[in-house]
């Protein structure tokens, strides 16, 4: 599936509830169910720190294709690393520098990424886009 | 309180009506701020409609009006104070530039190379980061009075930190985090043993407890008006003419001065010393009345009501397995912080917002005490003398579903 399939997907998975408690149900499992990064790779430089929550970030890329890993102590944001993953994980760092993401409005989460909640979400976007860009950069050299 | 004076002052207070996610709302977040009375918010309206105009310079009618409520409003916050002299009050945006006006002006005038300034472990960052400001210019160091695991102030060490070059003590009434009323009466006796003056950082206890500052001997008393009911961005400082005198003035402008020539400027007297450009006499004068309103209700009272939901409260959520209050002073103010199990604060805080219920989560702009006490942050309920123990019990409701679904 393209990046915005993926997308298209989880709106659609989330359009089923209309109360606020069954989204965030679906995102507290999401989270629980999110594979945990490694102690090895909790350093401090894979931490984006938020004022209220952490949330840890690493990736790798082979033959072309970047995998995430990441995790948060705070399980919502855990539910919310977990949709990300799941959209920019497994493509190309192409795919990922060109995405427009716009899954999170969609399904309601925005305020978690506004720069006021500080909860390392939207350092983490950019983190990824980040990551994509350098192997990119590493790819082309 | 009985529940008639209870539902009256709730009538005062419109935004309680609201609706959240098509929720009643639940305002558990009164340490951040407090909700407005409509005296409070018709007395702004009736000041940009029928009372503006610049103050203390204009010959004109409606200049005279402004300036006698301004300074009208200055006498009421020095009664509320309890105040020796309204020249010993000066209006400023709030508590965290009151601090800053004190750490400037006064760190200027008495504040050396090698001396030292106190403050305590559980400040909020208000009372400490302009110390820290302080220190850095002039080489000073700060010193920071420790506390015990219930969220008191250890005063022995308090005594060991007071020494010749200390130059002045600057603690919180009431503790943001852990609701703890520290013992000022007796930190500003020490101090004063010493000569060494005293600031106390009011934000959060001017609206809950009766504060005398003669009686309490404080030489700097701050707080802010959004957090007693009042608008935003007008608080006041109270300081002793003496310290207010020997002080250089803390920024420059109009109203602050007596002549100005490109050679000398001479400084106006106490209070217009410290109020350089135009006041915010609207913003003054719906504090005054913010400050009527609670003295109407009567201080003695409100501090009963919230000790009433403050003991409620603290009981029900012990009710929940896991549950963790941090801050058990034996004298506290109705400020409840806790952690369940090891359910993230953030959590907490996003689904009871869902439910409709206002609480802060975080480390509440107290960094160094969520550290020393080696958690995250906490969830934090503050109450105010508008809310009431149905709310809590709602709140208890919401809490155990939110940690059912977290746990």
């Amino acid at each position: 599936m393209t990046i915005n399939e993926l997308q298209d997907s989880i709106i659609e998975e989330f359009s089923m509830f209309d109360d606020w408690m069954d989204k965030y149900s679906l995102l507290i499992d999401l989270g629980n169910s999110l594979q945990p990064i490694t102690d090895q790779d909790k350093t401090p430089q894979n931490i984006i720190e938020g004022c209220q929550s952490r949330v840890w970030l690493n990736a790798e890329m082979n033959n072309g294709i970047i995998t995430y890993r990441g995790e948060s102590d705070a399980v919502l944001v855990k539910g919310i690393v977990s949709l990300l993953i799941q959209v920019l994980s497994g493509h190309t760092p192409d795919e990922i520098i060109n995405t427009e993401l716009y899954f999170i409005e969609k399904i309601g989460l925005r305020e978690h990424l506004s720069p006021t909640r500080s909860n390392g979400l939207l350092a983490m976007i950019k983190q990824m886009k980040m990551y994509a860009l350098a192997f990119k950069a590493k790819a082309n050299s | 309180m009985n529940e008639q004076e209870l539902q009256n002052i709730r009538a005062d207070f419109p935004i309680l009506q609201e609706k959240i996610y098509n929720k009643d709302l639940i305002y558990f977040d009164n340490g951040a701020t407090t909700q407005k009375p409509r005296c409070v918010v018709e007395k702004i309206e009736e000041g940009y409609y029928h009372l503006n105009a610049n103050i203390h310079r204009g010959v004109h009618f409606l200049s005279q009006k402004a300036t006698e409520a301004h300074e009208a409003a200055r006498t009421t916050v020095a009664e509320f104070l309890h105040a020796s002299k309204r020249e010993e009050i000066i209006f400023t945006r709030g508590t965290t530039e009151a601090i800053n006006l004190v750490a400037s002006s006064f760190g200027e005038a008495f504040c050396h190379e090698g001396d030292e300034i106190i403050v305590s472990v559980m400040e909020h960052h208000s009372n400490i980061v302009p110390w820290q400001m302080l220190c850095e210019r002039k080489g000073l160091t700060l010193r920071v009075i420790p506390m015990n695991e219930f969220g008191e102030l250890n005063i022995d060490e308090y005594k060991k930190l007071l020494n010749s070059r200390t130059r002045i003590v600057s603690v919180g009434h009431v503790s943001n985090v852990l609701g703890t009323i520290n013992p000022v009466a007796e930190i500003i006796t020490l101090a004063h043993n010493q000569n060494i003056p005293v600031l106390v950082d009011g934000a959060q206890s001017v609206p809950h407890i009766p504060v005398n500052v003669m009686e309490l001997d404080a030489d700097f008393y701050v707080f802010s008006g959004h957090k007693i009911y009042g608008p935003t961005g007008i608080g006041a400082l109270y300081g002793k003419e003496k310290w207010l005198n020997a002080m250089p003035p803390y920024q420059g402008g109009g109203e602050m001065i007596s002549t100005v020539t490109f050679k000398k400027t001479t400084y106006n007297e106490l209070p217009f010393k410290f109020e350089a450009g135009t006041p915010d006499y609207i913003g003054s004068t719906a504090l005054a009345e913010a400050l009527r309103y609670v003295q109407d209700i009567g201080i003695e009272k409100i501090a009963a009501h919230e000790h009433d939901l403050l003991i409620y409260g603290t009981q029900r959520l012990m009710e929940i397995e896991g549950m963790r209050i941090i801050g058990t002073a034996k004298n506290k103010s109705a400020v409840i912080s806790f952690l369940v199990g090891n359910i993230h604060p953030y959590d907490v805080g996003m689904l009871l917002d869902k439910l409709g219920i206002a609480v802060r989560t975080g480390h509440h702009c107290a960094q160094p005490l969520i550290d020393s006490l080696g958690i995250a942050g906490t969830v934090r309920a503050s109450f105010a003398f508008y809310n009431t123990k149905e709310e809590i019990d709602e709140f208890i409701k919401a809490l155990k579903r939110v940690v059912e679904m977290l746990s």
